[in-house]
């Protein structure tokens, strides 16, 4: 874990994405949605940032707005995302297609309804080269087979040849990330990219994300409601909830000193190897908000259990804003800092103060991201 | 990919076996006497039931079926051992003692008129229904769309005899763009023919453009939503590549499926146009057969218009296949 400037959350290469303020929103029949609101962060090349929260906390959302997969007709986009500099929102529908794909890249959730069911793997992966590429269409086709190759599929002079309905959920998620990385992308964004696989799957596929990253520096975006990926896998997390950030930190930050009552939560709903058995899980609460009639003053306050610690129903009628406890830690919440690290420390337990991760689902158990620390 | 072809076409078999018999039991069950349609004007009872006898009207209808479904592969006397016995040639689908001509001739003389209106208007509505459907989904919500929406749901609720009128009172007889000729064959006169099919391939066109033009908006507004099309474009194609590669692939297999269903089912015969445009068709031949009580006709025309459906109804399942590798026949 290094040390990071102010604003961005922390690592030492450059700052490859830059994303400060951004906010999406759909108008509605019902009224304006606001997926996305005021979203700031950043991710340097080689590093991993993880995006957390719900369904509907907005983190898709704000990776497909990178991405510019958002229709700019049917929804309203503010801010600003700079792709090495560069800024993507004010762009031209066509200059942020020809960085698709080619400079950023993208995996999604759910590998077999994201492969074309018609077009043999051969045929998709060629495409994407050829897309960028000026090479022939048998270039194209090799590339795609030595990709498929170093992604780790069997085989793959046969596998070119086969539809998507052919392979296996695995097989699947590995030829979106030889897609995504078929033009040497700097950025990859990860759209839950296990979460429709088995666990030991899963932990092949974290496997292979890492050691592509090392092999070319990318810098990694993953998105995900599974703690044990981001143990694994993140330098920096973000924690999303109600299309806002509310708590942003090293990944040492969230895991061992968490202050934002939706990340106790968070970390609390999942099972721990370090607690006995008879420990319950802790679900929280309710549900998440509807983005159309947020609430008045903090959004999480309808599932907070500590609001009342909080004098003068501030969390009731004011906002609070995402402020610094550390230069690389910042947390949105009404709550005393003293009061944030007591509670901590009461709910998540713990042996001097520290809050063990969770399980993972890849090799590195117990704490996050052992090497390297 | 063989077997299931195999399986279906045995099935088709079946099928059809199972068609001749209904088609034939039905139509020998009404109260039409096949007999007294022999001799016309010239019927006493005895020529009626010598002609019973002689056609072989007085067996059992099992075995009436038998004679006549032999008569389709190896041909049939009428008659037979008689000084009045004749031939009718393979396939025997009956002899029309109306019309004096074999039911097969009536059916192959037809079928050509049929098959050029049915052509043209195939052609027609899925030309226009179709564009017209994917600009409505990629317009969608948009006036284009509206529009289309609405256009096609009145063409949709206009019954095709009526758009026929129409047609006939203003082009035809007020404003007198097109004559009265009806059917010139092509070879006679391209032009007349051309005049003599317009009209019919507009009307038929217009209430199938009109089904085709949601179906197809639909299937696209569906598939343009899939997560293979979010695939396309962060992949960084163009929109153009994305709507006509991915979104048009997916989109327009099931419309294929309709399409030789419907394609059939007009090469069976359209009753009413045929009779509007004056079109000597197989829907034609079908009016015809039923007001002079026609039997072996009926009979004939009935069944190769289900046969056309069973047969079209296999192609489209195969073709299916080879479109959509999914599909892989179990």
């Amino acid at each position: 874990m290094s040390i990071g400037g102010t604003g961005d959350t922390g690592g030492t290469g450059e700052v490859f994405l830059d994303v400060k303020d951004l906010k999406v929103e759909f108008p509605t029949e019902d009224g304006v949605v606001s997926a996305v609101d005021g979203v700031t962060f950043s991710v340097r090349k080689g590093k991993t940032l993880a995006i957390v929260g719900e369904s509907g906390s907005g983190k898709s959302v704000t990776s497909q707005a990178v991405m510019g997969l958002i229709n700019r007709k049917t929804a309203k986009l503010s801010g600003e995302v700079r792709l090495d500099g560069e800024e993507l929102l004010t762009a031209t529908t066509e200059q942020v297609r020809s960085l698709r794909g080619k400079r950023m890249a993208m995996i999604f959730q759910d590998p077999l309804s994201s492969l074309h069911p018609f077009y043999t793997i051969g045929k998709q992966l060629a495409e994407a080269v050829l897309v960028h590429q000026h090479v022939s269409k048998r270039a194209a086709m090799d590339q795609a087979r030595t990709m498929l190759d170093r992604v780790g599929i069997p085989n793959p002079e046969r596998r070119i040849k086969d539809y998507p309905h052919n392979l296996s959920g695995g097989m699947r998620q590995r030829v979106m990330i030889a897609m995504a990385l078929l033009n040497d992308p700097e950025l990859l964004i990860a759209d839950e990219p296990t979460t429709a696989l088995d666990v030991t799957v899963q932990a092949q596929i974290l496997n292979l994300l890492r050691d592509l990253q090392k092999e070319f520096g990318t810098a990694i975006v993953l998105i995900t409601h599974d703690l044990g990926v981001v143990a694994d896998m993140a330098d920096d997390v973000v924690v999303m909830y109600g299309g806002r950030i509310v708590e942003r930190g090293g990944i040492d930050d969230i895991y061992y000193a968490p202050e934002m009552p939706y990340t106790w939560g968070l970390l609390g709903s999942v099972p721990r190897m370090d607690v006995g058995r008879g420990a319950r899980l802790e679900p929280i609460p309710g549900q998440p908000p509807s983005l159309i009639r947020l609430p008045k003053g903090c959004v999480f306050r309808p599932r907070c259990p500590y609001h009342e610690l909080v004098p003068g129903n501030r969390c009731d009628v004011e906002r609070p804003d995402l402020l610094p406890v550390t230069p690389d830690h910042a947390v949105r919440c009404h709550l005393e800092p003293a009061q944030r690290k007591e509670i901590a420390i009461e709910r998540l337990g713990a042996h001097s103060g520290q809050v063990a991760a969770p399980i993972s689902t890849g090799q590195g158990t117990g704490s996050p991201r052992q090497e390297g620390r | 990919m063989g077997a299931y072809i195999a399986r279906r076409v045995i099935a088709m078999v079946l099928m059809l076996i199972a068609l001749s018999m209904i088609v034939f039991l039905i139509f020998n069950a009404l109260p039409a006497d096949p007999a007294r349609l022999t001799c016309g004007k010239a019927c006493t009872p005895q020529v009626i039931e010598a002609n019973r006898t002689r056609l072989g009207l007085d067996k059992p209808l099992y075995e009436q079926y038998a004679i006549f479904a032999k008569g389709i592969f190896a041909g049939r006397t009428y008659g037979e051992g008689t000084s009045v016995s004749f031939e009718c040639s393979v396939p025997c689908l009956g002899y029309s003692f109306r019309k004096g001509e074999e039911v097969s001739t009536l059916l192959w003389d037809r079928f050509p008129v049929t098959a050029q209106m049915a052509l043209g208007a195939f052609i027609l509505w899925i030309v226009f229904g179709v564009s017209v459907g994917i600009v409505a989904a990629l317009k969608r919500g948009k006036w284009q769309d509206r529009t289309i929406m609405g256009f096609s749901l009145i063409g949709y609720s206009f019954p095709s005899f009526f758009i026929g009128l129409l047609l006939v009172f203003f082009v035809q007889i007020k404003w007198g763009l097109i004559g009265f000729e009806g059917y010139v064959p092509i070879y006679e006169d391209p032009r007349l023919w051309f005049s003599g099919f317009i009209l019919p391939w507009i009307a038929l066109a217009l209430l199938y453009a009109a089904f085709y033009a949601r179906l197809t908006r639909n299937q696209m507004l569906e598939t343009m939503g899939e997560d293979y099309i979010r695939t396309a474009r962060a992949k960084g194609l163009r929109e153009r590549t994305v709507i006509a590669k991915h979104g048009l692939r997916a989109g327009l297999t099931p419309i294929v499926t309709a399409a030789g269903l419907d394609l059939a089912g007009l090469l069976g015969g359209a009753i009413i146009t045929e009779q509007i445009f004056a079109l000597p068709g197989i829907g034609r031949l079908a009016i015809e057969s039923v007001v002079d009580a026609d039997l072996p006709v009926i009979t004939g025309t009935v069944l190769v218009a289900a046969a056309l459906v069973i047969v079209a109804n296999l192609v489209v399942d195969i073709l299916y296949a080879v479109i959509d590798p999914r599909v892989r026949l179990a």
